[in-house]
């Protein structure tokens, strides 16, 4: 039975459509990323779920009952907020019983479940202290506590790891992620970090504007996004316009100012304009002609960043486009600023899309 | 340095002398000297025109009185009269907190013409001068012709312990909805919001969370409420009857021309309230409220509509009941007033009129200089004590210090000023007046801006001054856009209270009659006037004041400088 089921929901404020027209079902259990750029109606989409907000046009159904009226308190829904909300004047014992008491358990059995679910957090050396007396990590775990604490079947986390260091982000988020399994939550976690959804979805919802993009598991959206907008979000990836010259059996051949270029053909028509993207992890540099690779083209070295385990450069090609390589560092590889390289991808790896309206500017832009 | 004074200085119009005089002001800022005395200069006030004049006429007194002599009796009658001050202050107090914090959630959470209109009214209580507070309480509840009317009886409460209570709840009810109402706004809702989809209901929630994460807010006000309860003596007198709280005891004790009981009532009423209040502000944030028994059924009972309207309806009637009409009574024969022409001549200024109008322009003369007064000087005090300038002992001290004047009896007040001025010799009566209301509505101005000021983060400041601004005009694009709200309430507070002010003002002035205490006169029958002249100059006198407000209302709605959540 789906913990949360949408059927063709609206949300406006003002004239604003925050949610527009959306429909999802979430599996009992799942782990559901919702990722999207500021203002696409992912913190509206949770408090459509939480019942602090409600929806103008269609219809919510929690555990398959129509929940369009049904209130914040009575969904069994915790809506964890960004700076978790921990209340400053109850101890961290108090702040994680505050649930089972509001549903009316007596104190003992209230302060039992607390010092139970502190346990699990591992936070009960520190259950008598004051939320600000702790660390961001810390606090954030208590607002995990106090929710799993309140007996809710859905936990709704908007963007739970943004007020933390980058390190221990890395880390809290497995950990978050570990304990709603342990405790067999359905979880809603909403973030703008791409890496963030991918590591811990499973699966991924992508919004912009209010609609859904694309959704599936993250393997699938990363490797065969819907759209060149999510294609773009995930990052990392060099764009080309061009024009179907030609297809020979699977293999377009596409005319992009001056290259051309190999991708798969897949329903391609001839003289239609079309976008193609590859990602830079595809994407291979040498000296030398490389073997088996269909697409080779010469491009200068313009920039070079180091990561450590990798490197990344922006190449130059003979038509003034540029297309970005992360190749892992290796001594023997060194390139410079200003050489002269072979880049080359397989067509398997380009991805091809219907040349956007709008434009590809338009279509790039992430708000 | 001379690159960061070019660096700051703005682009102005070389003719303007103002913008010329706010560089001035600005390059002088630039020096910490000047700093440094701007703040001497607040706190030399604070020290010399507030704190000193507040206390040194009791004390003084005390060491003249060749000795302090006090029979078993008077004693006995000091005693029962300080005690029922607490007893009376207290209850108001809580009764006012449980009345008017249900409107003042009301008014925040409504946002509508009519919570406009409420949180209007609401300050209504704060203009009507308080000896004719005093006199509309009395006709309304014990006169024949007041609400006893209705039920063809003589008086519903006569005079006494519980009309006295009834007059309290009446004047400090304003207090405790403008409080409030400037908390409910600042608060965050999440806290709300993760307490409802924890399973709370909205009166658990408020209960629970709001409430006491509000704590400080709610604290501050009853203090405030309780200051104005002890020490308020002009109206008190009027409806005591035979019975005596501790500023009624003053003041027949001086009647009597009892001296030493006198002096030693006003002292053990200071102290008592020093101690109270230190007591109050010490323990009460170190209660830590322990998780509490919901009850979920009854109280999602309560947060259900129909039980929500019938709490709004209560409040208001309580609020219109008990507060408002009681407040407009004795100006209600006004409208007719208008109607018999008595309003005309009032207009015209014949008769009794002519003196009425030069003390109103006298009074809000005196108002507005008290206020700009307030400003300029309290503001220096306001940051030092919200940046904590003092270091945090000191700082402490002179926050509890701030309180003084308000806690100090109004008749007890206006003795020892009037003894401390009379003594500083020949400062003319007018602006004796106006230091006299200086002292008493300080702590209402400063109170209000340290507040204010503690909510701007340090980080703004420091941001400016590292782009190249020097400390004038940070102040004043900065930190004073930041707090204008603020500045404002403090401002319609200290007006307010100046233009109504009758205890302290009749002490000090000897032949200036301001306008309450033209009013006193007309209402004790010192000069002969009708009923309906009366009621028509109290008319007057708060319709005046409550136009003052709501242009100075429009001017902060015009600008709004209020933190959003």
């Amino acid at each position: 039975m789906p913990p949360v089921r949408f059927v063709n929901v609206t949300k406006r404020f003002g004239k604003v459509l925050a949610v527009d027209r959306i429909s999802l079902e979430v599996s009992d259990g799942e782990y559901l990323c919702v990722l999207g750029p500021t203002g696409s109606g992912k913190t509206t989409l949770l408090k459509l779920m939480a019942g602090l907000l409600l929806p103008e046009e269609g219809s919510i159904y929690i555990d398959e009952k129509p929940a369009n009226h049904i209130g914040a308190q009575d969904r069994n829904a915790v809506y964890v907020p960004q700076r978790y909300a921990l209340f400053p004047h109850l101890t961290v014992l108090q702040n994680v019983a505050f649930g089972p008491l509001a549903r009316g358990k007596p104190v003992s059995d209230a302060l039992e479940i607390a010092s139970k679910t502190l346990e699990l957090v591992r936070l009960s050396s520190r259950a008598q202290a004051l939320p600000n007396e702790l660390s961001g990590g810390m606090q954030q775990r208590v607002a995990l506590a106090r929710g799993l604490a309140s007996g809710a079947r859905l936990l709704l986390l908007d963007e739970p790891l943004s007020a933390i260091d980058a390190r221990l982000r890395l880390d809290l988020r497995h950990k978050i992620r570990d304990i709603v399994r342990q405790s067999g939550l359905t979880a809603i976690h909403v973030t703008h970090d791409q890496d963030e959804a991918m590591s811990v979805g499973d699966e991924i919802l992508i919004l912009k504007n209010g609609r859904i993009q694309d959704s599936g598991p993250p393997r699938r959206v990363y490797r065969k996004p819907a759209s060149i907008f999510v294609t773009n979000l995930f990052g990392g990836a060099s764009f080309f316009e061009g024009i179907v010259d030609n297809t020979v059996g699977e293999t377009a051949l596409v005319s992009a100012r001056g290259l051309v270029i190999q991708a798969p053909s897949r329903m391609l028509t001839l003289t239609s304009p079309v976008v193609l993207a590859v990602r830079k992890e595809r994407v291979r540099l040498s000296f030398n002609q490389p073997p088996e690779m269909d697409n080779v083209f010469k491009g200068e070295i313009r920039n070079i960043r180091f990561l450590g385990s990798s490197n990344e450069y922006v190449i130059r090609l003979s038509n003034g486009d540029s297309i970005a390589s992360r190749n892992f560092a290796e001594s023997e590889s060194e390139f410079k600023v200003g050489d002269e390289v072979l880049v080359s991808f397989r067509e398997g790896d380009v991805m091809v899309f219907e040349y956007p309206p709008q434009g590809l500017s338009k279509e790039l832009e992430i708000a | 340095m001379e690159q960061v004074l070019s660096g700051a200085k703005p682009h102005v119009n070389p003719t303007s002398t103002l913008t010329r005089l706010l560089l001035c002001l600005e390059r002088a800022s630039a020096k910490p000297t000047t700093i440094k005395s701007v703040y001497a200069v607040g706190v030399s006030f604070f020290l010399l025109i507030v704190i000193i004049p507040s206390i040194a006429g009791i004390v003084a007194q005390m060491f003249s009185l060749p000795s302090l002599v006090l029979n078993a009796v008077t004693l006995n009658g000091m005693e029962r009269a300080v005690s029922w001050s607490f007893i009376i202050g207290l209850t108001v107090s809580s009764l006012d907190i449980v009345a008017g914090v249900p409107l003042a959630w009301l008014i925040v959470r409504r946002r509508g013409h009519w919570a406009t209109i409420l949180d209007s009214l609401a300050d209504i209580p704060f203009i009507v001068p308080t000896v004719a507070l005093g006199f509309s309480i009395l006709q309304f509840w014990s006169s024949p012709d007041g609400i006893a009317q209705l039920f063809g009886s003589k008086s519903i409460v006569p005079p006494g312990v519980v009309l006295i209570m009834l007059l309290h709840f009446a004047f400090s009810y304003p207090v405790i909805v403008r409080v409030m109402v400037g908390e409910f706004l600042n608060y965050r809702e999440t806290y709300e919001v993760a307490a409802r989809t924890l399973g709370a209901s909205s009166f658990t929630a408020v209960r629970t969370v709001t409430l006491p994460i509000l704590r400080p807010g709610l604290l501050a006000a009853f203090l405030l409420a309780l200051a104005r309860s002890l020490s308020e003596t002009g109206a008190t007198i009027v409806v005591a009857g035979s019975f005596e709280n501790g500023t009624v005891f003053i003041s027949n004790a001086r009647n009597l021309g009892l001296t030493s009981a006198v002096v030693v009532a006003s002292l053990i009423l200071i102290l008592s309230s020093l101690v109270v209040f230190s007591a109050i502000k010490l323990v009460a944030p170190r209660i830590r409220v322990a998780p509490l028994r919901v009850w979920p059924n009854f109280e999602r009972k309560l947060s259900r509509s129909p039980t929500v309207a019938i709490r709004n309806i209560t409040s208001v009637t309580i609020f219109l009941v008990f507060v408002l009409l009681p407040c407009l009574f004795i100006a209600l024969p006004a409208i007719m007033a208008v109607a018999s022409g008595t309003a005309s001549e009032a207009i015209l200024g014949a008769g009794p009129w002519k003196a009425f109008w030069s003390s109103m322009l006298l009074s809000y003369t005196i108002a507005v200089l008290v206020t700009i007064v307030n400003i300029v000087s309290g503001l220096p005090l306001a940051i030092l004590v919200a940046r904590n300038r003092f270091g945090t002992r000191i700082t402490k001290l002179v926050d509890a210090l701030v309180d003084l004047p308000i806690i100090v009896p109004s008749l007890a007040l206006g003795v020892s000023l009037s003894f401390f001025w009379g003594r500083i010799g020949s400062l003319p009566e007018f602006w004796v007046i106006v230091l006299a209301h200086t002292t008493i509505t300080y702590s209402y101005f400063v109170r209000t801006m340290t507040a204010s000021i503690q909510e701007v983060q340090p980080e703004l400041e420091d941001a400016a001054k590292t782009l190249g601004a020097l400390p004038f005009r940070i102040f004043r694009k900065i930190t004073l856009p930041l707090t204008k709200y603020a500045l404002l309430s403090g401002a319609i507070l200290v007006f307010t209270r100046s233009v109504d002010e009758t205890g302290a003002t009749s002490a000090v002035s000897k032949t200036l009659k301001t306008a309450p205490i033209l009013l006193v006169n007309w209402i004790k029958g010192t000069v002969s006037v009708t009923p309906t002249e009366r009621a028509l100059g109290v008319g007057f006198l708060v319709a005046t004041s409550f136009l003052a407000l709501v242009v100075l209302r429009l001017i902060a709605i015009r600008q709004p400088s209020r933190k959003v959540g």
